[in-house]
């Protein structure tokens, strides 16, 4: 701790709030951040929780959101050295540690990345950051120089007077923190950025991890740790009815066998000693309260569902709804289309490192919300939760497998650090079959979709019905009303339903045993397909272009922002090359709009996507060749979904649990991504999904342009 | 039981069980955690070491079978490797978690093949996934570590 900061001690109503919440009760008249952070300790800097200054000048900004592939650490950053006139090269990042009233995500009241909303909802804050501390030090040169404030100016971290006095951040450290931060710090016009939207802002983490360097928490080794691995129920539902650990104890280097909540957890000494010890376990398992039903099973419920066929009390909440569809005359459309389980499988499996001592509590690890990884853990341990030390690490992927209101694997190592307890480090490692098994998958999802056309061919009652599983069971945020806008988002909010007179538009949540959670984006990975594979259907079958058709509706809509991205997708993309087959889809989510031109191959017996054309709105780009990053990446994970992803159920099972029956692109298969982003002003949007629920459908639309049927189900190549 | 390794032009001797994956041998009792798990069956790639300058999958390489051969791992490649160069220039990595064994398998074509074509690069790089996507910039990447104008796509 240095001179010019400050320790934020918890206080007696964070005492009162944090003891009834950790029984479970709301309390009234407390901000979320206020509940959630009771507890915290945090320490501040002079200038503020987002910006540290060393005694050399280098400014390291802090990050309230976890890096695990998506940029926005190089985008952060470089929004606050913007503000600053920081010198780029010298910026570093480092990671906030757990504490929702200093690092909310202002978009959720708790802090936690996801919604692709890192960048928008820190854009104002951290500008303000900047832009204050750069008046700090400004105001403390014209203090040392006697000069006007107005006069000095801030160029790559060193200060400037036309006198010819000038002096770096490092210089005037001492003096900058002394002055009082300004309540209304002034921005910059963006018209005088000079590094937000330029090639200059790169990721500052590649060296790091290009020589096997970055941390993960596979990679944490402390003195004394011990790893751990857990004999997990193999179907969903079950629980242990009793073991024999006998042969497990035996492994050399094995140290303790427990049972908890989840299962056997098996402590070592290494991880190959854990693994072999929980392969040596013998678990009888309590199958009663097993989810039976196959996939299979569950989707012909759905199909029943959709096609108004029970269950019986089965409640349906509209999304959409204007006019009178009840009785509509006309030549109609319909189809049906279902979307299997998909694993998030990031390349690094879950995992998590916890120090338990009484009720105190420190852990080390990916964490994607840390708000509710604390709430979870301090439940175990009986303390506050903002007591709860989380560091964060880099993770190797989430896709949003990491963002669980049930902390299912960091509250896993929890409750196994508390056995072991005298706050001895212990590592969860979990294995790929682990990772696979453990469900939370993107649940199965049937569309049901009638639409009556007018005379011109183009939808005049559109009839839709949505039944998938919930994603918001035991959520702590609020929601508004009954709907689920997650499971409909994309389809809720459509430019084709805007453009549709009569829209009856309904959504049923059937419960199932079987875990599922948000999957990069979420709901978009099925209405972006439903609604531009319908389109392109309608436009084929009124004889129409299918962009025309689009731009008839669009324009009825009102959605300029689709008209643009889609007319520099298709100026972009020119003629198509021979021997390829070319699809659009346009869709918006999180704030951003994606048009995209696929180059489809048919000649071999999968399809091959050779190109793809992509153009983005995504409002102010701040560190555009890491959007270009997202497109590609986010192309490729909505594209090997689309092609390849399924998970089946057996028996209450799991089918595939390793790479081998879970198929994931590849370098053979992946395409060209090209990346084009429409010029804008407007407040930055999301980047990281919106690239991926739009090749599906562009892929499906390629298929009817070369005279395929249309695709109903996916993957597109099934293994069965 | 001891056995003596030699990683990164270092012989080191290690107490393990004969069955002890390479893979959990770096990690856990040499401390090179560089090399990743991320599949245990040597579907993934994320593991992969050089043994005699072959890419081998660490995970599926039982300790006993390489007693005495010459293993590198990305620690070893030094950091400077023109793989390395051409990764950090490219910003291929996302969540990186793969890129270690990327880098290997790339290392290990580039010292076979000075200019590999598409084909020799998704021959070589087919066995290592990246859940991110980052293939296109791998490719790129590959091509520029190969001294290849390498047609990288246009950007706005």
């Amino acid at each position: 701790m240095n001179a010019h900061s400050k320790t934020i001690e918890p206080s007696r109503r964070d005492l009162v709030v944090g003891a009834t919440l950790v029984g479970g009760a709301l309390v009234v008249g407390c901000s979320p951040a206020d509940l959630l952070s009771a507890g915290a300790k945090t320490e501040i800097g002079a200038f503020g929780p987002f910006i540290k200054i060393a005694a050399d000048g280098a400014v390291t900004v802090i990050s309230k959101h976890i890096e695990f592939g998506q940029g926005n650490h190089a985008g952060l950053s470089a929004i606050v050295a913007e503000e600053l006139d920081a010198d780029w090269s010298r910026v570093l990042v480092e990671q906030a540690p757990a504490n929702a009233k200093l690092y909310a995500n202002l978009g959720m009241g708790a802090q936690g990345t996801g919604g692709s909303s890192a960048i928008s909802n820190s854009w104002e804050q951290l500008r303000k950051a900047g832009a204050g501390a750069r008046a700090m030090f400004v105001q403390a040169a014209a203090d040392k120089w006697n000069v006007p404030a107005a006069e000095i100016t801030v160029r790559d971290s060193v200060l400037s007077h036309k006198s010819g006095k000038s002096a770096g951040f490092g210089d005037l450290l001492a003096d900058a923190a002394r002055v009082k931060p300004p309540e209304s710090p002034v921005l910059k016009d963006p018209k005088s950025f000079t590094l937000i939207g330029t090639s200059r802002v790169r990721r500052k983490d590649s060296l790091a991890k290009s020589t096997g360097q970055a941390r993960f928490t596979m990679d944490i080794q402390e003195p004394d740790m011990l790893v751990a691995m857990v004999a997990h129920a193999p179907a969903f539902g079950a629980k242990v009815k009793s073991f024999d650990d006998t042969a497990a104890r035996k492994v050399p280097g094995v140290v303790e066998v427990y049972q908890i909540p989840t299962g056997v957890a098996v402590v070592a000494n290494t991880t190959w000693a854990a693994q072999k010890g929980r392969d040596a376990l013998k678990v009888e398992w309590d199958n009663a309260k097993v989810e039976r039903r196959s996939s299979d099973q569950i989707m012909a419920e759905f199909q029943a569902a959709g096609a108004g066929k029970g269950p019986k009390g089965l409640k349906w909440v509209p999304f959409d709804s204007k006019g009178d569809a009840s009785n509509a005359d006309g030549e109609t459309f319909e189809a049906t289309y279902d979307f299997p389980y998909l694993a998030h499988a990031t390349m690094e499996p879950m995992n998590a490192v916890a120090r338990v001592k009484g009720n105190s509590v420190s852990m080390s690890f990916g964490s994607q919300i840390p708000t509710i990884d604390q709430l979870n853990a301090a439940k175990i341990v009986g303390t506050l939760p903002g007591a709860v030390k989380i560091e964060t690490l880099f993770a190797g992927g989430s896709f949003g497998r990491r963002g669980n209101f049930q902390s299912d694997y960091s509250a896993e190592c929890v409750h196994i650090a508390k056995k072991v307890g005298k706050g001895r480090p212990v590592k969860l490692v979990w294995t790929r079959e682990d990772d696979m098994r453990a469900g939370y998958f993107r649940p199965i999802t049937h569309h049901n979709v009638r639409i009556t056309l007018d005379k011109d061919g183009y939808p005049a009652v559109w009839r839709h019905r949505v039944v998938t599983q919930t994603l918001m069971k035991g959520s702590p945020m609020p929601q508004k009303g009954d709907l689920d806008a997650t499971a409909v988002e994309g389809a809720l909010g459509s430019p084709y339903l805007k453009a549709t007179p009569i829209v009856d538009a309904q959504l049923a949540l059937p419960d199932v045993g079987v875990p599922v959670l948000w999957w990069r984006s979420v709901g978009a990975t099925h209405t972006a397909y439903v609604m531009e594979h319908t389109i392109d259907q309608l436009a084929r079958r009124a004889g129409k272009d299918p962009t025309e058709y689009r731009r008839t509706l669009y324009t009825r809509a009102g959605a300029k922002r689709h008209l643009a991205v889609m007319d520099l997708a298709i100026a972009k993309a020119g003629p198509a090359p021979a021997g390829v087959s070319r699809g659009l889809a346009v869709h918006e989510s999180f704030g951003s709009v994606v048009a995209q031109i696929a180059d489809v191959d048919l000649s071999g017996a999968e399809p091959r996507v050779r190109r793809v054309v992509t153009a983005i709105d995504c409002g102010t780009a701040i560190a555009p060749d890491q959007v270009a990053a997202q497109m590609e990446g986010g192309t490729c994970y909505g594209l090997s979904a689309a092609l390849y992803g399924e998970v089946t159920l057996k028996d209450g099972a799991v089918q595939q649990t390793n790479f081998d029956g879970y198929r994931v692109l590849r370098m053979n298969e992946s395409p060209t991504v090209e990346t084009y982003i429409l010029p804008s002003g407007a407040a930055p949007s999301g980047v990281g999904e919106p690239g991926t629920p739009v090749i599906g459908p562009a892929v499906a639309n390629a298929l009817l342009g070369a005279g395929e049927p249309a695709t109903y189900r996916l993957p597109f190549v099934r293994s069965v | 039981m001891a056995i003596a390794l030699e990683i990164n032009g270092k012989s080191v001797s290690v107490n393990a069980a004969d069955d002890t994956p390479l893979l959990w041998v770096l990690r856990d009792e040499l401390g090179l955690t560089g090399t990743k798990y991320g599949c245990g069956i040597a579907q993934c790639g994320a593991c992969t070491v050089h043994v005699g300058g072959q890419p081998t999958r660490a995970c599926q390489t039982p300790v006993s079978a390489v007693a005495g051969m010459k293993i590198t791992t990305i620690e070893g490649l030094g950091g400077h490797h023109p793989v390395q160069q051409a990764w950090v220039k490219a910003d291929v990595p996302q969540c990186g978690y793969c890129q270690s064994g990327q880098i290997m398998s790339a290392a290990a074509l580039l010292a076979e093949k000075k200019r590999p074509t598409d084909a020799d690069i998704d021959a070589a790089m087919s066995g290592n996934i990246c859940r991110c996507g980052a293939y296109q910039r791998i490719r790129a990447a590959i091509k520029d570590a190969a001294g290849i104008a390498a047609a990288l796509p246009a950007k706005a």
